[in-house]
């Protein structure tokens, strides 16, 4: 029998509390909605939310399905992970592809080339034809100054929108989901963890990543100071040059717009030494969407985005 | 392994909070290249000549434009000692609100005030606040304490002053403490300054990662809101019944006899499970499932508490509430009251008393009360609940006050005659 030592209670231990308080968030969610789903789109952040997710709802199976918006360009390991996690624990998967929407003329293709702007529509209509009422996401404050002003319950209109002057006051620990019909709730229950945490979490509870999280050799050529690999997106153009460098990704998103760092960190061990020695940003190096405008995250979260 | 602290920063607008907010992230390394580049070229955008700290924390447009926060944010810092969540709070008398919403979830709050102006009205509400809600551990930060010249005398007076109005709120000298800072300049907050060698203390920052993080007496008697019951009825688990929640109070362990209110139903804990095993003890704070002796009915919302040391059952409760809504109350109105998982209809009774904040006291039997008051109040629950004072035990002791139209939260309420 597994048996905790008196004084290892969660106050003493950050990644315990961390842990007692997501999988707290999760039982409100499933104890007060109707349809909540959890947005997983194979990175870290939202395998860890499926793992903790696992964990709230041990030994019965997670009462949510997952919901991934997938913008077609994709690292193949992620997708391959993403199946192979569904299929190990039994999941259901929803899959709103851009692509269909783009196919029909809901949507255009921007002239960049970059599909995560892009995935607010295909959300919001999957949200709304499925009647989700509470979608998780792996959302941390520490990402961004307009996710430090967000709630972990953040109250979207019937537009999916956030207003952040007319959020709710959280108090303690008891979460007001209160919605009215056609309004939803994300929750995001990694609200307080950081890049660090998430990477010592990883660790402690040896949770599997996708690889390209780990270095290895691929080719890259350079756009806007970031190293993109070839894919549908579009690239090399003929004036960048494509060189194989050994290199990993800190953040997996859209391909258009997500670069890999050169590292040689190949074990969880490694990545959590260069993450705690860097000197930049988990998006500030790799993220293009992040760099649109001073206020980037906060305009797309209005919209509807995360 | 690190422990966590969870801080709130209160002062009114102007003393520069967001500046030592700044200045705690770039002093313990937690501001990145990155972040500080797009700082600096903000603030070359507005005309300064030296990158702006409190730009790192107020994130939203309209607070950049205006120069002010608006609302909570939350930040992190860790050092190798600790590791930090503090809720940055705006310092407008009309974001009160934010303060208590801050202060709900804080084991120690930092005060600001200006060396200056010393301690001020607001000051004296902000700490009233932070009394109301049982943050354990004040700091005050007298900020801007190289504008007087570094003056002993001037930071003893308000160091003396805060100590009494700290006393007359219930707090103990030890739980008080007093530093005189420089946020532009970075005085004594990680650094200790060689300006100020009459100052013996800790530096903020030291003070911080060492300050004992007790959020719970060991003689809490033990309190579970049953958030949710795990029933598989999968083939491994065909007969598996838990009851899963949020230990909110003193600790458990199998054998212990507990009662399930409201309905006061008796039984024992048989097992403490986790995804990870079943414990043989686990306390405040921690997420657990847990398998009861009897078969018994229970379901969310139910409170289980020690069988020896039970909470009050009642359909009536005296409660402080912390208004925090432009819609007034008003007696006779129907409301919604969350506490643990349960929520219950409610009606507003007697308004006995309203805080007023200009004089820090008592008006009897007002009418209403308005955004930011702090008010006592009787309400008459539809169905009874088990409740400590707040004082005794802050998590069964708290609960929201909900529109039951719109779902807003209205109030933050704090069972008992605790007032400020």
């Amino acid at each position: 029998m597994t048996t905790l030592e008196p004084a290892a209670d969660a106050a003493q231990d950050n990644l315990a509390a961390l842990e007692s308080e997501a999988i707290h968030i999760f039982r409100e969610v499933a104890g007060e909605f109707d349809r909540p789903v959890i947005l997983f789109s194979g990175g870290k952040d939202s395998t860890l939310l499926l793992h903790l997710a696992i964990k709230a709802f041990w030994p019965a199976p997670v009462p949510f399905p997952l919901l991934h918006v997938d913008t077609g360009h994709n690292f193949d390991e992620v997708i391959d992970f993403r199946d192979r996690v569904v299929e190990q624990h039994g999941l259901r998967l929803v899959v709103a592809k851009v692509q269909d929407w783009i196919d029909d003329g809901r949507l255009e293709e921007r002239a960049d080339g970059m599909r995560n702007p892009l995935q607010t529509t295909p959300l919001l209509d999957t949200i709304a034809e499925n009647k989700f009422d509470a979608v998780f996401g792996g959302g941390r404050r520490d990402e961004e100054r307009a996710r430090a002003k967000e709630r972990i319950f953040s109250l979207r209109n019937a537009f999916g929108q956030w207003e952040p002057r007319r959020q709710r006051p959280e108090l303690w620990n008891l979460y007001n989901g209160r919605h009215r019909p056609g309004e939803q709730v994300r929750v995001f229950p990694l609200s307080n963890w950081t890049e660090a945490d998430v990477w010592n979490y990883i660790a402690r509870e040896k949770v599997e990543m996708p690889s390209i999280y780990y270095a290895h050799r691929r080719e890259v050529y350079q756009r806007d100071g970031m190293w993109l690999a070839e894919g549908p997106w579009g690239g090399p153009r003929p004036d960048e040059v494509v060189r194989e460098l050994t290199v990993r990704y800190r953040t997996v998103g859209d391909g258009s717009c997500t670069g890999a760092i050169e590292s040689t960190a190949a074990t969880v061990d490694e990545v959590i030494a260069e993450v705690s020695a860097s000197r930049l940003t988990e998006r500030g190096a790799t993220r293009a969407d992040d760099r649109m405008s001073e206020a980037a995250m906060e305009d797309r979260k209005r919209e509807g985005y995360f | 392994m690190s422990s966590l602290l969870r801080l709130a920063t209160a002062g009114s607008v102007d003393d520069g909070k967001s500046t030592l907010v700044g200045r705690l992230l770039y002093d313990t390394k937690s501001v990145l290249a990155d972040q500080l580049d797009a700082v600096t070229r903000a603030s070359v955008d507005k005309g300064l000549s030296t990158p702006d700290l409190s730009l790192l924390v107020d994130g939203l447009r309209s607070e950049r434009e205006q120069g002010i926060t608006i609302d909570v944010a939350y930040r992190y810092f860790a050092t190798p000692k600790r590791s930090f969540v503090l809720a940055d709070t705006p310092g407008h008398v009309q974001y009160t609100r934010n303060t208590v919403t801050g202060a709900s979830t804080a084991q120690l709050a930092v005060l600001l005030v200006d060396a200056r102006k010393g301690v001020i009205e607001q000051t004296r509400r902000h700490a009233a606040v932070l009394a109301l809600l049982g943050v354990p551990n004040l700091v005050l930060a007298v900020n801007k304490i190289d504008l007087v010249g570094y003056d002993e005398a001037t930071f003893t007076v308000i160091a003396e002053e805060f100590a009494e109005h700290a006393a007359s709120l219930g707090y103990e000298r030890g739980s008080v403490l007093a530093v005189p800072v420089s946020a532009l300049v970075g005085d004594n907050v990680a650094e200790k300054s060689d300006k100020t060698p009459w100052y013996s203390g800790p530096t903020l920052l030291e003070h911080l990662e060492t300050v004992p993080v007790a959020p719970d007496p060991h003689d809490s008697a033990f309190r579970f809101p049953v958030q949710y019951v795990i029933r598989p009825r999968t083939a491994d688990h065909p007969d598996y019944r838990g009851y899963a929640g949020q230990i909110a109070a003193g600790t458990v362990r199998p054998g212990d006899e507990i009662v399930v209110l409201p309905q006061g139903i008796r039984s024992r804990v048989e097992a403490i499970d986790t995804a990870d095993g079943p414990l043989a003890e686990a306390g405040a704070g921690t997420s657990v499932t847990l398998l009861l002796a009897d078969d018994v009915d229970i379901s969310r919302g139910d409170l289980i508490a020690a069988a020896d040391r039970q909470p009050t059952v009642t359909d009536e409760i005296t409660a402080t509430l912390c208004w925090l809504s432009a819609k007034a109350l008003k007696p006779g109105a129907r409301v919604l009251v969350k506490h643990g998982t349960r929520t219950v209809q409610a009606l507003v009774g007697e308004l006995h008393a309203r805080f007023d904040e200009q004089t820090l006291s008592s008006v009897d039997d007002p009418a209403t009360l308005e955004l930011n008051d702090i008010g006592r109040v009787t309400l008459r629950l539809a169905e009874e609940i088990g409740v400590d004072d707040y004082g005794v035990s802050p998590r069964t002791g708290a609960f929201l006050v909900i529109d039951p139209k719109d779902g807003d939260t209205l109030a933050a309420g704090l069972v008992g005659e605790r007032f400020a």
